[in-house]
């Protein structure tokens, strides 16, 4: 596989059983994505785009055709490959946050580091750098009930690029803020993905999220109807 | 170790939670090592008290005395002789003769085992110098527990009618010159002590004896023919099994607390694992396979057992210590109905294997409870758990 491909799917067919009939959630879906980039899946609820981020993020297995993320099958994956897959590669940041209550901000960010057994010294280094890059240093105390929809999305953010994975995967990361804060939260991952060089891959519906893409791969009825590179040009034109 | 660290972070933060199944669990600890201590103190109080009052070290028996059986006694006597004779001397034994009597107190007929005893021995803790009383004929001893079913008291008459080794009946007054009180209803109930001197001239026998009881430590004479050796075994199985039973009694009471801790514990993993399908997602997500989030459920779970032990001892030292010190009163009156040689305060005695047998027994059962409800989380698919769903 050529080194710049990150993702590569090849006829991609996902199938849910519903009682005696079968929804088509992805339908021959062939998608490559390379290093680096800032690409967002878009379309309608229902399109198949949460589905294909779960497949690429090993959360979840294909029913026909193949998924390849950083050179392994996700489909041929054992549950403990896949989860050393994600817990070295990706990164992911949910609708709803997912911070883990109990944990102050710091040990929500710190959780990916224990889990990759790095010292102490090594941990709290790379949580005090995630936590500056989202501007919540002063928040490390803090648990999430105490913190906005805006700041637990920046931690979320900070706890997907601690271990600085390959790909962050990001399922409707603004469905719950608003404008002012999606758009923050958007500066912030692709200042990441420009300095870091952190491939970004979205599922979103919201036109604050698509305006910020540098590619849109639109999905309808489970198939690819439209893969766009978005202009820089283009993405300057925001409101 | 993360799991570990990680499961601490989420029992403590579980909060008010975390520390009320904990304060549940302490219970348990503390009353199953409070009664079981009950019972080992108990077991052990009541086998010192035998062993100081009746049985000394160890006790020869006649071959075919059989004390179950009153038909045995006719002829249940020998001359005390060699290694025997030379203990009694020596004061190392005491040899006891026991025939079986009738006595007529206050008008009615009872049944007694007139046992005879050397004023002077020194291996048993039991009041025999009474019987020196040089005033009367035949001085008899007897118990609280003989003097209340007798309504006999100290100086009343009874007469008391026997028969000797040829088979003659004869009947005499005896004097009760001591009623003794003891714990030990097995040199008590049904019984009546005399001069062994005396008992033998009325049973028309010389230097002869039913039992011999040696001194503590004295250990066992190579074989004495016509005699049995008893050791404290043999002669403390019945307390024993008593104890046994009672012990067993009360292992129903802390079998039941026990289930309710872990019904608490059970409870609460099942609960979790419903509500926190979704941070089970989110850690699946992160990267933790489902063996290690089983792990960290388990551990949270288990936890609780430690946390209860530290609990426990908090409050449970002291409260253990103060019974140990100042022991237990049983209410009123019911020490004899135990049928053991109980006083009226039990002292409780907590051995390591007790205190460390039950922390580790419910720990062991804690963290199994708390794996069980975990099996669900096989079966969780990482994508339902973010949803939210129990697959």
């Amino acid at each position: 596989m050529d080194d710049s491909v990150l993702i590569r799917t090849v006829d991609l067919v996902k199938v849910y059983p519903m009682g005696d009939q079968k929804l088509i959630a992805l339908n021959k879906v062939n998608l490559i994505l390379r290093k680096g980039e800032f690409a967002g899946l878009v379309g309608p609820s229902g399109s198949g785009k949460t589905t294909l981020l779960n497949i690429v993020g090993s959360l979840d297995v294909p029913t026909q055709g193949s998924a390849e993320v950083l050179g392994q099958k996700v489909e041929t994956l054992s549950h403990k490959k896949a989860a050393e897959l994600r817990n070295r590669h990706i990164g992911f940041i949910f609708q709803t946050f997912n911070l883990l209550p109990v944990y102050t901000v710091y040990e929500n960010v710190e959780f990916p580091l224990l889990l990759l057994d790095l010292s102490a010294t090594q941990r709290k280094k790379a949580v005090l750098d995630a936590l500056e890059w989202v501007h919540l240093a002063d928040r490390a105390k803090s648990k999430p009930p105490q913190l906005s929809g805006g700041e637990s999305q920046r931690v979320a953010v900070a706890r997907a690029m601690v271990k600085r994975p390959e790909l962050v995967l990001a399922d409707e990361p603004t469905a719950n803020l608003d404008a002012e804060n999606s758009h923050h939260i958007l500066d912030t991952m692709e200042v990441l993905n420009r300095d870091l060089g952190t491939t970004f891959l979205f599922s979103t519906h919201d036109q604050k999220v698509i305006q910020h893409l540098h590619r849109k791969i639109t999905l309808v009825d489970g198939r690819i109807a439209k893969d766009e590179i978005i202009s820089a040009e283009n993405q300057r034109e925001r409101p | 170790m993360t799991i570990l660290k990680l499961a601490v972070r989420n029992l403590l933060g579980g909060g008010m939670k975390s520390w009320l199944n904990a304060v549940v669990l302490s219970l348990a600890y503390v009353m199953i090592i409070w009664t079981q201590g009950l019972y080992q103190g108990m077991d052990q109080r009541v086998s010192r008290t035998m062993i100081d009052a009746a049985v000394g070290g160890g006790q020869y028996w006649v071959d075919g005395y059989d004390p179950y059986d009153p038909f045995t006694l006719q002829d249940a006597h020998l001359k005390v002789t060699g290694k025997l004779e030379e203990w009694t001397r020596s004061g190392d034994a005491a040899p006891v003769l026991i025939i079986q009597g009738t006595i007529y107190p206050n008008g009615r007929v009872q049944a007694a085992l007139l046992k005879g005893i050397d004023p002077e021995q020194k291996v048993l803790m039991f009041p025999a110098s009474f019987l020196k009383d040089p005033d009367n004929e035949i001085p008899a001893l007897i118990g609280s527990r003989m003097a209340a079913s007798t309504g006999l008291k100290t100086g009343d008459t009874v007469t008391v009618r026997w028969r000797d080794v040829h088979g003659t009946f004869d009947a005499q007054d005896l004097q009760i010159v001591r009623v003794m009180t003891t714990t030990v209803q097995t040199i008590d109930v049904g019984q009546i002590w005399v001069p062994l001197k005396k008992l033998e001239e009325m049973a028309g026998v010389e230097n002869e004896a039913t039992v011999v009881i040696v001194k503590k430590g004295l250990g066992q004479a190579a074989d004495v023919p016509g005699w049995t050796f008893r050791d404290l075994d043999f002669l403390l199985q019945d307390i024993k099994q008593i104890v046994r039973s009672k012990t067993i009694g009360a292992s129903i009471f802390y079998v039941f607390l026990l289930f309710l801790a872990m019904l608490a514990i059970f409870n609460t993993q099942v609960l979790s694992i419903f509500r926190r399908r979704k941070e089970i997602g989110t850690l699946m997500a992160l990267g933790m396979t489902r063996g290690k989030v089983i792990a960290l459920f388990t551990v949270e779970g288990a936890l609780y057992a430690i946390l209860a032990a530290l609990i426990g001892a908090v409050y449970g030292i002291p409260l253990l210590a103060y019974f140990a010190a100042k022991g237990w009163a049983l209410p009123a009156g019911t020490a004899d109905s135990y049928g053991l040689a109980l006083s009226e305060k039990l002292f409780p005695t907590y051995s390591a294997g007790l205190v460390i047998g039950t922390t580790v027994l419910v720990f062991i059962i804690t963290t199994i409870v708390s794996f069980l409800p975990t099996k669900k989380i096989a079966a969780l698919k990482p994508t339902e758990a973010l949803r939210g769903k129990i697959s």
